[in-house]
């Protein structure tokens, strides 16, 4: 089965240029972008398997000697394309602040205590269903420059391939009720409420473990729907 | 199966946020000590094709360097072939995967070590001059840029089907140049301003 890529579906992206969020203004492109058809360089994509992740890596509470500060939760969910069919084998790369919202980044000069046992980077591969669990603490709200008293609510970067160049997906899950999304023009830069929406995690009673961790789930849409056989006479 | 697992896709696409000026530790993290999935070094001894660098700065609508850009490049072997399997054709038989990463450094720079690809086919059953895809990522941009490399040398540039969808004058933002006397490209990517480089909408 072949899949196709809806141009319909880029609507759903925030635009290149939104003024809320100071450093697109110097860097947004100006010039209308060139419409190109899909070929095959854009709708082939690189593979990245089971063997590209160690155990640690999703589980981002076990890459140091003790435990880090925070609460502990479990993120799982499930990748799937626009016909609802999972996305199996894909490589998700995750990035977070600490509890105390503090990126080990060498860049992140935010006066906030970093956590000798938290890295906050980590890797998981989805399973044939297209299935993903990670265990974390979750992050903190953190400061930033781009207006006066600025926060980002928490966040988890999320990373994702899919099958193809045209799949590959950067994005940002959150947590329910955070106060600071009204704030927060990154998050608003998406057009629709709706779709805005989609990238807040649930709560899940089910995912959560007594007496240990709370859980979220994220589940993820990437680009792609099946082809029609007649468009694709060769299709394996 | 619980019932929130059915009709995700029923809403839609998942939305793009930046990536942020903090993903080196996770996306290119070799200077955290933590191990890298994706590299600036595409090469594998088994590949097929010249050995090429490709080399440039990232710059902004004020023609300052970006320097927390990352690059992401996807390309066929030297014989056009992808590493995927929606290359339905003859595979390669290497362990060459035509994908790389390279984040930019305190000059704007990003650079890779890869083959040069092939020609690999296009709209139509026309063949496509030899062509990398770019993937451009940095704070400030919310979703990725997608452009094209083609190489000044290559005669196909000029019959290329999807050169031919680019305003001509437009048209030299996507070709790299081939330095005198060896196997290095370059290639400068202005987001915005006089140069704007071409950007694809796919």
């Amino acid at each position: 089965m072949k899949l196709a890529y809806p141009k319909e579906s880029l609507s759903v992206h925030p635009p290149s240029l939104y003024p809320g969020y100071v450093s697109t203004v110097k860097r947004a492109p100006l010039r209308p972008l060139v419409v190109l058809p899909h070929t095959l360089s854009e709708l082939a994509g690189p593979v990245y398997g089971h063997d590209t992740v160690r155990p640690e890596d999703t589980d981002l509470t076990r890459q140091h000697a003790g435990e880090p500060l925070g609460e502990r939760i479990i993120v799982t969910g499930r990748v799937v394309d626009e016909d609802d069919r999972p996305v199996p084998n894909t490589l998700i790369e995750v990035w977070q602040a600490n509890a105390a919202g503090r990126y080990i980044h060498v860049a992140d000069q935010h006066d906030a205590p970093l956590d000798p046992n938290f890295s906050g980077a980590g890797r998981v591969v989805t399973d044939a269903d297209g299935r993903y669990r990670l265990v974390s603490i979750k992050p903190g709200a953190y400061p930033w420059r781009n207006h006066q008293n600025a926060w980002r609510p928490a966040h988890i970067h999320f990373s994702l391939f899919g099958p193809s160049f045209l799949s590959r997906l950067v994005t940002q899950m959150y947590f329910p009720g955070d106060p600071l999304f009204a704030y927060d023009p990154i998050f608003q830069s998406i057009p629709d409420s709706a779709a805005r929406e989609r990238l807040i995690s649930t709560f899940d009673l089910e995912t959560t473990q007594p007496e240990w961790a709370l859980g979220y789930r994220f589940d993820i849409v990437l680009r792609g729907r099946s082809a029609t056989p007649f468009e694709e006479p060769h299709d394996d | 199966m619980t019932t929130e697992d059915n009709g995700a896709a029923r809403r839609g696409v998942t939305p793009s946020q930046t990536v942020g000026p903090f993903f080196h530790y996770c996306l290119t993290p070799n200077a955290y000590g933590y191990a890298e999935v994706v590299t600036d070094d595409l090469l594998t001894e088994d590949a097929a094709g010249e050995r090429i660098r490709i080399e440039g700065r990232v710059f902004d609508g004020d023609g300052q360097p970006i320097t927390d850009a990352m690059i992401e490049i996807w390309q066929a072997d030297g014989e056009g072939r992808y590493a995927s399997p929606a290359d339905t054709r003859v595979r390669p038989n290497t362990r060459f995967k035509g994908f790389g990463r390279s984040a930019c450094n305190s000059e704007g720079g990003y650079r890779f070590t890869t083959v040069k690809p092939g020609s690999v086919p296009g709209p139509d059953g026309r063949a496509q001059a030899p062509h990398v895809n770019v993937g451009i990522f940095a704070r400030g941009l919310l979703k990725r840029l997608f452009t094209r490399i083609y190489f000044a040398e290559e005669a196909a540039n000029a019959s290329d089907p999807i050169l031919a969808l680019v305003p001509e004058d437009a048209r030299a933002t996507l070709i790299a140049r081939r330095r005198d006397g060896e196997p290095t490209y370059t290639f400068d990517i202005h987001l915005q301003g006089k140069n704007e480089t071409v950007f694809f909408e796919a």
